[in-house]
């Protein structure tokens, strides 16, 4: 199901309408936007990248944000068009695009499929429209399922999100919402549970007890509801992520595996290697700054850094063991200088195996559905403490 | 060798003050010094005597200071005034008690807007041992609340001293102080006995570390003369020096060619280390040394015992070398490295009492910038064992087998509260609470004294605070210790997964073992955080549970997205996490934030 070895490109679009009060993204509401700077700004930004990163096989690019379906087609266009005259890609190279299900945006689906988007991610976030309205959403409900109708329509491949263990949800009515999801979806759902993120609105509203979320016991039977429901037709192949076969995200799982990405736009992390080094970068985050930074140095990132073996097993591990499929034991050996039994406590690993969270096979080492629930309580549990400390070189 | 000058000891007087915290003992002592010239206005900061930063801000002596003064008196005759400020509290009594000794009277210094304290009589009691001469000083009439007739009255009736030569005085305004200072020649008597000619002999009333001199030994002649270069000897562990100083203070450090007969001041002698100088010593002539030693005092002993951990283990060394520093100048503190699996690296240490635990505690944080985890404060236990043995318990975690004890002693105090009226029902049910035993009760100007028996082990915790809560502060308390008693002890354990947790042994009666051992469960389950594995709290006495808690598992803890532009952040958390674990510890399969047990420890016992 992967695509392993080819390069993601990822776009920071980092405007949107309104604000919604979950959402702690790199996000700005402005009235005039200047498109050509951008543009020019994106463009140009690609150049740098060429230069430093030739002879790669693009896989998949990702237009997030903000909210990427409020661009012109023309300029998404012209960054597609840009990247696939840097770097080869085969037919199958994906291109999604984030969507909110608004009358205007869905109108331009058309458009976007024509500049080479070929998957759309839609915000749906709830299918009533009292949760809507709490999620600070600006579309409807009926909205959603046109977007949905027009998505399935246009694209061969697409997607849309829901938020669930909202305030108040029963298990009855996640129940009823989901399977309504499960009919309505292409090949692929990607389900989170609401979490509180600082320097929200609803962090402060939280705070004060204005809502309360689910109790985590509570919010672990939704997981397992969740899994209960979609485990035949669009399985996890994520902790947060369902898909038919062959309908899992490629540009995501690329992230999942440790890939190489660039990121570009305000506020974007890449992973990218340099000389035979791993090096992570991240863009300027202030939409001007960065703009002023591309138009300046040609790129708008900070210097890189560089990453060392601790560095590559632990994000190895991080974001390996979130999958279904589990974390290669190869991949981890290669990340981590071949020694990946410096990283993990054999004894505590084996703990977890007992208690059913885990299961190593030769290949990879793969939580359960019970394991990826307490992904954050067994990630310390099994590390070691010293670890072999390698130089990182900054 | 000819004699050198000093005084006759018919024009010397030595005495001593002692008063409650708080009735004004070193502002008088400041202004007795102000007024016999031996400061410049200028030179005088509040309380010159307490020297340390502690002392000034709680307004506390804690080691005893001695200064000499010239006093022309109206016989026109100039005298020399030896005075001690000995330390009030309760923790010191024993450097109050080789004060005094070193003293033939005292004044006796009663705040008028107070009246007596629990400390006021046990100081008085200790100057009357003594055989001193006391002169009653009714300080601070200048207050709006001083009643000085009423206090002497309560002096007369709860001491039995007579209040016909009582001194009304304020240090603050300097009202009394020539009378109270014509009184001390008067009523004070000179030293009794003192011999020019016999051999050298003097009492080493204290010593401290000083980084310029090294040890300054203060003493009190009896006999003979202590001189610049003379070869003495200490009685006691034979050791020989030559002093190198001799002087007084003013006090300001003035040089002395000789101290003689019946005077005060201080020696040095190349002294490195402060364990060579034994308080209550005899020094003499190493070539013509006296015959008999000095009666000399009973050694100090800890009373009170706590564990100190650093809180950054990687303090250790640097708790070792600061306890180190205060030793040199506090004998009186013990320690000894000791090693928890709860807390890690750290050391048992014993101190005079509770206060002196605390002053310790805060100078290690204060002046050597230590942060510090300690344990709860236990007294020393004796263990009779089934083999007839019987040993010194200092920690709980060390206490053998329940099938090897026959009994345990646990150390009694015998407790004097003055308290108002109004709240002697609240303290009668405190110390009953506390397993005490009633022995007096008696009524003076519209406060009661209580006296009671009580197991020191249940007043170190927090009996203090607790007094003085429901006395709103007015309740006075001091204490003496009074032997060893045999008892329904018990060592409540409190176990984690089945493991002991040795930081929070404790000793502690039959009957309370049961809510105190619930009260630490409770405690703890709130502290512990969720994990992915049920927690099982117990407290045990011996192999029987007798409270129980759990910590249930975690359920669910992961992060709903994780992206590419997630990774740096949670990877920081996780690197956190990681380094956190260090301070972790481990319990059955759970690992449990050290965090938890500090926390445990610090909300004291209820």
């Amino acid at each position: 199901m992967n695509n392993k070895g080819r390069l993601g490109l990822y776009i920071h679009w980092p405007f949107c309408l309104s604000k919604c009060p979950y959402c702690d993204f790199n996000v700005h509401v402005r009235s005039a936007i200047d498109y050509g700077r951008w543009q020019d700004a994106y463009l140009k930004s690609l150049d740098y990248y060429a230069t430093i990163m030739p002879e790669r096989l693009l896989g998949s690019i990702y237009f997030g944000g903000g909210t990427p379906s409020t661009m012109p087609p023309e300029l998404v266009g012209a960054i597609i068009d840009k990247a696939r005259s840097i770097w080869p890609c085969s037919n199958d190279v994906e291109i999604t695009l984030e969507a909110n299900p608004t009358s205007i945006e869905m109108e331009k689906f058309e458009a976007f499929k024509a500049v080479g988007v070929n998957r759309v991610s839609i915000g749906v976030q709830a299918l009533n429209d009292k949760d809507l309205k709490f999620l600070g959403r600006a579309h409807s409900a009926d909205e959603a399922l046109k977007a949905i109708d027009i998505a399935k329509g246009v694209f061969e491949k697409f997607s849309f999100d829901l938020i669930y263990a909202r305030p108040d949800q029963t298990l009855e009515e996640w129940r009823t919402e989901l399977e309504q999801a499960k009919q309505l979806a292409g090949g692929h759902l990607s389900l989170y549970q609401l979490t509180i993120e600082r320097n929200t609105p609803f962090y402060y509203s939280h705070q004060q007890d204005i809502f309360s979320l689910p109790n985590e016991d509570l919010a672990a039977d939704f997981y397992g509801l969740t899994q209960d429901v979609l485990d035949d037709a669009l399985p996890a192949y994520e902790v947060s992520n369902h898909a038919a076969e062959g309908h899992e995200s490629q540009h995501n799982l690329n992230y999942w595996y440790n890939g190489e990405y660039v990121g570009i736009g305000p506020g974007a992390h890449g992973r990218i290697w340099q000389d035979g080094v791993k090096c992570a970068t991240r863009d300027h985050h202030a939409p001007d700054a960065w703009l002023e930074r591309v138009e300046g140095q040609g790129h708008g990132a900070h210097p890189y850094q560089q990453l060392g073996q601790d560095d590559l097993a632990m994000e190895a591990l991080m974001m390996g063991l979130r999958l279904r499929e589990g974390l290669s034991l190869k991949h981890l050996a290669e990340q981590s200088g071949g020694d990946w039994a410096a990283y993990i406590d054999e004894a505590k690993l084996k703990t977890v195996i007992n208690e059913g969270w885990a299961v190593q096979k030769e290949e990879a080492l793969t939580l359960t559905r019970e394991g990826l629930l307490r992904l954050n309580a067994i990630l310390p549990y099994i590390l070691t403490t010293e670890g072999p400390h390698r130089k990182t070189a900054r | 060798m000819s004699k050198p000058e000093t005084k006759p000891l018919a024009q010397i007087r030595n005495f001593a003050i002692i008063a409650h915290i708080d009735h004004g003992k070193s502002t008088l002592a400041d202004r007795l010094i102000q007024t016999c010239g031996g400061l410049e206005e200028r030179e005088m900061s509040e309380q010159v005597l307490d020297n340390t930063d502690i002392e000034r801000e709680r307004g506390i002596t804690i080691k005893a200071q001695t200064v000499r003064l010239a006093y022309t008196a109206k016989d026109g005759i100039e005298y020399q005034f030896n005075l001690m400020d000995t330390p009030g509290h309760v923790d010191f009594s024993y450097e109050v008690s080789r004060s005094l000794a070193s003293c033939e009277g005292s004044l006796l210094v009663v705040d008028a807007s107070q009246g007596v304290e629990a400390q006021t009589l046990a100081n008085v009691y200790q100057a009357l041992d003594n055989d001193h001469e006391i002169v009653p000083v009714i300080n601070k009439i200048d207050l709006p609340a001083a009643d000085p007739e009423k206090v002497k009255a309560e002096v007369e009736d709860v001491i039995g001293l007579d209040c016909s030569d009582a001194i009304e005085a304020s240090a603050k305004t300097g009202a009394g102080i020539e009378e109270l200072l014509e009184k001390i020649v008067t009523i004070l008597p000179p030293p009794k006995e003192g011999d020019a000619d016999a051999p050298t002999k003097a009492l080493l009333v204290d010593s401290w570390y000083d980084a310029y001199l090294g040890v300054v030994v203060l003493v009190r002649v009896i006999d003979g003369y202590l001189r610049k270069d003379q070869k003495i000897q200490f009685m006691s562990n034979k050791a020989v020096r030559i002093i190198d100083r001799v002087g007084m203070f003013t006090p300001k450090k003035v040089e002395l060619d000789a101290l003689g007969p019946g005077e005060m001041g201080f020696i040095t002698a190349s002294i490195k280390d402060i364990s060579e100088t034994n308080v209550g010593d005899t020094i003499t002539d190493e070539k013509k040394p006296c015959e008999s030693a000095l009666p000399g005092f009973k050694p100090s002993i800890p009373m009170v015992f706590c564990s100190l951990y650093p809180a950054d283990a990687g303090d250790f060394e640097k708790l070792r070398d600061s306890l180190g520093k205060i030793r040199l100048n506090d004998a009186s503190m013990h320690y000894e490295m000791e090693s928890s699996q709860a807390l890690g690296l750290g050391f048992r240490c014993g101190f005079l009492g509770l206060l002196h635990m605390e002053i310790i505690q805060e100078r290690l944080e204060r002046e050597f910038d230590l942060d510090l985890i300690p344990t709860a404060p236990s007294v020393v236990y004796k263990v009779n064992l089934t083999n007839g043995e019987q040993i010194e318990l200092y920690n709980p975690v060390d206490l053998p087998d329940v099938v090897k004890i026959e009994s345990i002693e646990e150390p009694w105090i015998k407790a004097t509260i003055l308290v108002p009226d109004e709240y002697l029902g609240g303290l009668l049910q405190l110390c009953q609470d506390r397993r005490g035993v009633q022995i007096d009760l008696t009524y003076a100007g519209g406060r009661a004294m209580l006296v009671y028996r009580l197991p020191l082990n249940e007043v170190v915790f927090d009996f203090y605070d607790r007094l003085k809560s429901i006395s709103k502060g007015y309740a006075s308390f001091d204490y003496e210790l009074d032997g060893y008693g045999e008892n329904d002890l018990v060592k409540l354990e409190i176990r984690v997964n089945e493991e002991p947790v040795d930081a929070l042994a404790m000793i502690v009666h039959r009957s309370n073992a049961e809510s105190r051992g619930r009260g630490m469960c409770e405690r703890l389950k709130d502290l512990i955080p969720r994990q992915m594995f049920k927690i099982a709290i117990q407290a045990a006495i011996g192999g029987k549970i007798i409270a129980r808690e759990n910590v249930s598992a975690l359920r669910k803890d992961v992060t709903a997205k994780c992206y590419g532009g997630d990774i740096t952040r949670k990877k920081k958390l996780l690197e956190k996490q990681k380094k956190g674990k260090a301070k972790m510890r481990q319990y059955g399969n759970v690992e449990i934030p050290q965090s938890a047990f500090i926390a445990a420890l610090k909300m004291g016992d209820e």
